[in-house]
């Protein structure tokens, strides 16, 4: 039950936004060794303490958010909109 | 039972929770009773003399009523009223309404007469986990049955539907959990200094204890302080919500709270949800009174001095005739005094050498026993008589306890405070302020009224109007419970609600289960429905005793939310049902019913299954469709729109075929992958403009494919360049195919030519129906010449009309499954699963030759993507007349083994061919074709072959037909 801000619609309840991941991984070129796509597609940080992580606010603006944010005491440091 | 109970004395001053004006009927096992307006379902219990109430968990020991309030371990009772049924209700907290039907729980036959209270007798035999020790042979599960029937509470109706509740939304500034002296204050300076304020207190009025204990605030009796101080609050603008219990405190300041005595209106259950955000957080929830522990410390007629005291002078119930109050604490002396004016306090005993008030009772003629404690109750059924330690008995009929007290620090600990044991007062209080909620009042320990108050008003950042008065002498917490118990052959309660009894925590120490979260776990101390809210300390105590260790070195197990029992149908409130998961209907529903459609839910979507009262229209529908003409409705396909000067590049960035290379006017059939390489969904470009395109993908993925186009979009485009808009739901699709489809579009007088020259498979063009723009699109989902019309959704029915009054016939989903599985055409996630790539489906091209980025390109090229024995798409043909069933395996033997190498994903029988056909993924399929494979469903062998997946018409001719 954490309170996001948006952006774009204000603070709003956690349930209106979708997980997806960490943010500012790079996508890899075709021409990429197995395992750097490997760490692309399965390596998680799973970081104790400070994260970016990418969430979707799905029941919202619709919008891909990047959130930083303390995973240990779930305090919320900074937002921005995945696309400028 | 004996006769009425309420007292009635002059002055009025009892009974200020009752309006004895209003009476209200109910029945408890059958028997009608009657209360006020104003009770609780036990304060009318107790008003009728009702004594015992329930059968413990275990032993089956008759119990009565020991609180008054939520942390009530035994007055959980049956529950109907209107529509609701609850089968664990607090009696406690429960209003008590007109026509409430009551049951005891836990005893087989009634409360009073329990076939089942033999077992207590059998008690030695049944210490803390007897079952992990004596049920292990041969297995549990058959003495499972058994104990289920034996333990327990109440029991569920299962043929009772959850009444639909309420559940609602608030935010504000600040919420005071507590509306006693230290949430009134708080609220109020908070209110003064412009904040929206919200309290809520769980009982039915503001005041807290001051409602019936001896105050005086500024000035004013207690209860006079808390009428005038809640008007203040309304006027000030506070939110007050009565009969509301917080029930937990999440992430953030989230709180959720439960309101109790709705209207039916409101809610079906009577309850509503409420989540609640809030700025900040005073925790204002006081304090609960402990049990003393001597033996046979749960029969009826044992209760808490304070709840006595409580039903006594808010309820006008008097509990007892010759009440011994039992003490380890000044806090009692109170009851002793009141019951005095109302001639029923036989005597106090109080575990202290010396006490101030003990003094003053003594000259008001009351009998105290000091430097004493109750050793024992005698009586098998009630209490008949107490036996004190120093030998002595006292004859008496209910026995009122106060062994300290307890602050109710569950929500601080939700909001992950860490509590620490204050020796000086005995009591485990809000360790350091770590969190953003503040606890005021008895909660946090306080000594003295007046040190409530002024905490409550710095809280919220007030300055207190009053100057300190040093605290007054007298000693109300009553310190470390005093364990002195030596068990032998006694039985002494500590946890009333799951019978643990002072052995069975001796033994799990002696078994060396000696930490505090095995202890519980072991004996199940404090894990009944009332959290142990009234037996943690006692337990605590003993543990600490038993191990040479102090309380604050043993520690306490975590408390989590609900900090009170919640129903799950107040939980789920109105997400029942169809609102839970709703339907998604086609705009000409109501025309397919007309048609006599038999419906069915395929994903979320309510489609015909097919025409006709039985499955036999199947066969029929497809004869339709391949000899003349058929409709099939497919309004359900997704239309989004991609639109902009970057719209080619992010389709060919989404599918593994590119669009940008379509021409305006034409289709193309495409797969997306997802990012693992596997094949997300499958569906049909149409490119209307150079920056306007149509995607329509299967009915089941539409979201999913909105929310794939918008996180690449929003990733890796300028969003001023491409824009993505869900289209589906404003056009309505009819497919009308078969050799004779162009007659019957031409019908229809679209504006457009229809011949193969203009408007060949695979293109595209606008035309008008009812004067409203209408695409017409040559795309085959059935193998015959196909015409995709769609038109804005409203005018679905009128065009479904026309086209049936021109001879087409309906066909629905299951004719159209048959169709394409003839013709080989898949199903993604059904002839597809997790794990399949467009390689698998014999579509290599874009992986040999693309060389631009697409979604899930470099998962094509993993050694996982090129190994030997992947999956394959192949067609089936089954031996015989018999269909082999979905999901039937493809076995071989290897190494002596038989072994799955692949199974059946689409069976059907086909009309057109005269015998079964079937789709399947199996290893190394490709190569395969023309084996026969041995194939097994649920025991059953089947024989099938091999075949290339497109069964009829593998030119194509039909389509241009």
């Amino acid at each position: 039950m954490q309170k996001f801000p948006c952006p774009f619609c204000g603070p709003r309840a956690d349930r209106e936004f979708r997980y997806g991941g960490d943010a500012g991984k790079q996508r890899p070129a075709r021409d990429c060794s197995d395992a750097e796509w490997a760490r692309y597609r399965f390596q998680r940080s799973n970081t104790r303490g400070v994260t970016r992580e990418l969430w979707l606010h799905a029941d919202g603006c619709g919008r891909w958010i990047e959130i930083g944010r303390d995973t240990t005491t779930h305090v919320v440091i900074a937002t921005r909109p995945l696309s400028p | 039972m004996s006769g009425p109970i309420r007292v009635d004395v002059d002055g009025g001053s009892f009974g200020n929770e009752i309006d004895r004006r209003q009476r209200l009927d109910f029945t408890f096992d059958g028997q009608p009773l009657s209360g006020f307006a104003g009770d609780t379902v036990a304060s009318a219990l107790l008003a009728n003399g009702v004594r015992i109430v329930g059968r413990s968990f275990k032993y089956h020991r008759p119990r009565g009523i020991f609180t008054a309030g939520g942390e009530e371990p035994n007055a959980i009772v049956d529950l109907r009223h209107a529509q609701r049924h609850d089968p664990n209700a607090r009696a406690t907290l429960e209003p008590l309404q007109q026509g409430m039907v009551i049951r005891s729980t836990h005893a087989r036959g009634t409360a009073q007469r329990d076939t089942f209270s033999f077992l207590d007798r059998f008690s030695r035999f049944i210490p803390a986990g007897f079952y992990y020790k004596t049920l292990m042979w041969p297995r549990f599960r058959l003495y499972e049955g058994m104990i289920r029937a034996l333990a327990g509470i109440g029991r569920v109706d299962a043929t009772s539907r959850a009444p639909r509740s309420l559940q609602q939304f608030l935010n504000v500034d600040l919420c005071v959990i507590g509306g006693g002296p230290a949430g009134i204050t708080a609220a109020l300076a908070a209110a003064d200094s412009g904040r929206d304020v919200l309290l809520v207190d769980d009982h039915a009025h503001l005041g807290g204890s001051l409602r019936w204990r001896n105050a005086q605030v500024d000035g004013l009796p207690g209860i006079d302080w808390a009428t005038a101080r809640e008007a203040q609050l309304h006027t000030a603008g506070v939110r007050i919500m009565v009969r509301t219990t917080a029930v937990g405190i999440y992430d953030h300041n989230a709180i959720v709270l439960v309101e109790k005595g709705c209207t039916p209106a409101r809610s079906a259950n009577g309850e509503c949800l409420w989540q609640v955000r809030a700025q900040s957080i005073v925790l204002a929830s006081g304090a609960i009174e402990r049990p003393l522990l001597f033996e046979n410390n749960d029969r009826p007629g044992v209760m808490l001095a304070d709840a006595v005291l409580r039903y006594l002078r808010a309820y006008a119930v008097r509990c007892g005739e010759r009440v011994v109050v039992a003490t380890s604490n000044d806090s009692a002396y109170e009851l002793a005094s009141a019951l005095n004016d109302v001639g029923a306090c036989s005597a106090v005993v109080d575990s202290r050498d010396h006490s101030e008030l003990a003094d003053d009772a003594r000259a008001a003629g009351i009998e105290v026993h000091l430097g004493d404690s109750i050793d024992s109750v005698l009586g098998r059924t009630r209490v008949e008589r107490v036996r004190m330690a120093s030998g002595a008995t006292l004859e008496a009929d209910l026995v009122a306890v106060s062994g300290g007290w307890t602050p109710l620090i569950h929500l601080y600990c939700h909001a992950r405070g860490k509590p620490r044991w204050d020796e000086s007062i005995g009591a485990l209080v809000p360790g350091t302020d770590a969190t953003a909620l503040k606890v005021v009042g008895a909660a946090s320990g306080a000594r003295t009224l007046d040190e409530t108050l002024e905490q409550a008003t710095l809280a919220v950042g007030g300055t207190p109007s009053s100057e300190s008065r040093p605290p007054s002498g007298s000693d109300y917490w009553g310190g470390t419970p005093n364990i002195t118990v030596a068990s032998g052959k006694r039985r002494v309660w500590v946890d009333l609600q799951h019978d643990v009894t002072t052995k069975d925590i001796e033994l799990a120490v002696r078994e060396n289960f000696a930490s505090v979260e095995h202890l519980k776990r072991y004996t199940t101390l404090g894990m009944a429905t009332d959290q142990g809210k009234t037996s943690n300390v006692n337990g605590l105590a003993i543990l600490a005793a038993q191990t040479g260790r102090d309380i604050g070195a043993v520690g306490v197990t975590t408390f989590r939310p609900p900090f009170v029992p919640v129903s799950m149908a107040t939980i789920a409130a109105g997400n029942l049902g169809e609102l839970q998961a709703p339907v998604r209907r086609l705009a000409a529903e109501n025309v397919h019913r007309e048609e006599g459609a038999y419906f069915r839910e395929y994903g979320d979507l309510l489609r015909p299954a097919w025409y006709g009262p039985d499955a036999s229209a199947i066969a029929r529908e497809c004869h339709s469709a391949r000899n003349g003409v058929a409709v099939f409705d497919a309004s359900s396909l997704g239309k989004i729109d991609v639109i902009g000067p970057q719209a080619a590049r992010l389709l060919d960035f989404i599918f593994y075929t590119r669009m940008s290379t379509l021409a305006p006017g034409r289709l193309r059939y495409g797969l997306a992958l997802a990012e693992s390489g596997a094949i997300f969904d499958d569906g049909v470009v149409l490119r209307i403009a150079p920056e306007h395109f149509v995607v329509s993908c299967s009915s089941g993925h539409v979201a999913a494919m909105v929310a794939h186009l918008e996180e690449w979009r929003q990733d890796r485009f300028d969003l001023a360049k491409v824009f993505i808009h869900d289209a589906s739901a404003h056009w309505a699709t009819l497919a009308i195919s078969g050799p004779h489809s162009k007659r019957v579009v031409a019908s229809l007088e679209l504006g457009v030519p229809l011949d193969d020259e203009p408007l060949p498979h695979m293109a595209a063009r606008i035309g008008t129906f009812g004067g409203h723009p209408a695409r017409i699109a040559r795309v085959s989902f059935t193998g015959e010449r196909c015409y995709e019309i769609s038109a804005p959704s409203q005018l679905a029915a009128g065009l479904w009309r026309l086209a049936r009054a021109s001879g087409a016939e309906p066909i629905g989903v299951e004719a159209l499954g048959v169709l394409r599985a003839e013709k080989g055409y898949i199903f993604v996630g059904q002839d597809t699963d997790s794990e399949t790539m467009p390689h698998d489906l014999g579509i290599g091209g874009p992986r040999d030759n693309r060389s631009s980025a697409y979604v899930g390109d470099r998962s094509l090229f993993t050694p996982f993507a090129k190994r030997k024995g992947r999956k394959q798409l192949v067609g089936i043909a089954a031996a015989g007349e018999q269909p082999i069933p979905i999901g039937a395996h493809a076995v071989a033997r290897a190494n002596g083994k038989l072994r799955s190498i692949g199974y059946v994903t689409s069976s059907c029988w086909s009309p057109a061919l005269s015998r079964p056909v079937a789709l399947g993924l199996v290893e190394d399929g490709r190569r395969r074709l023309g084996e026969v494979l041995q194939f097994e469903h649920l025991g059953t062998r089947f024989t099938g072959t091999l075949v290339e997946s497109c069964f009829l018409d593998p030119a194509g001719a039909r389509l241009h037909a």
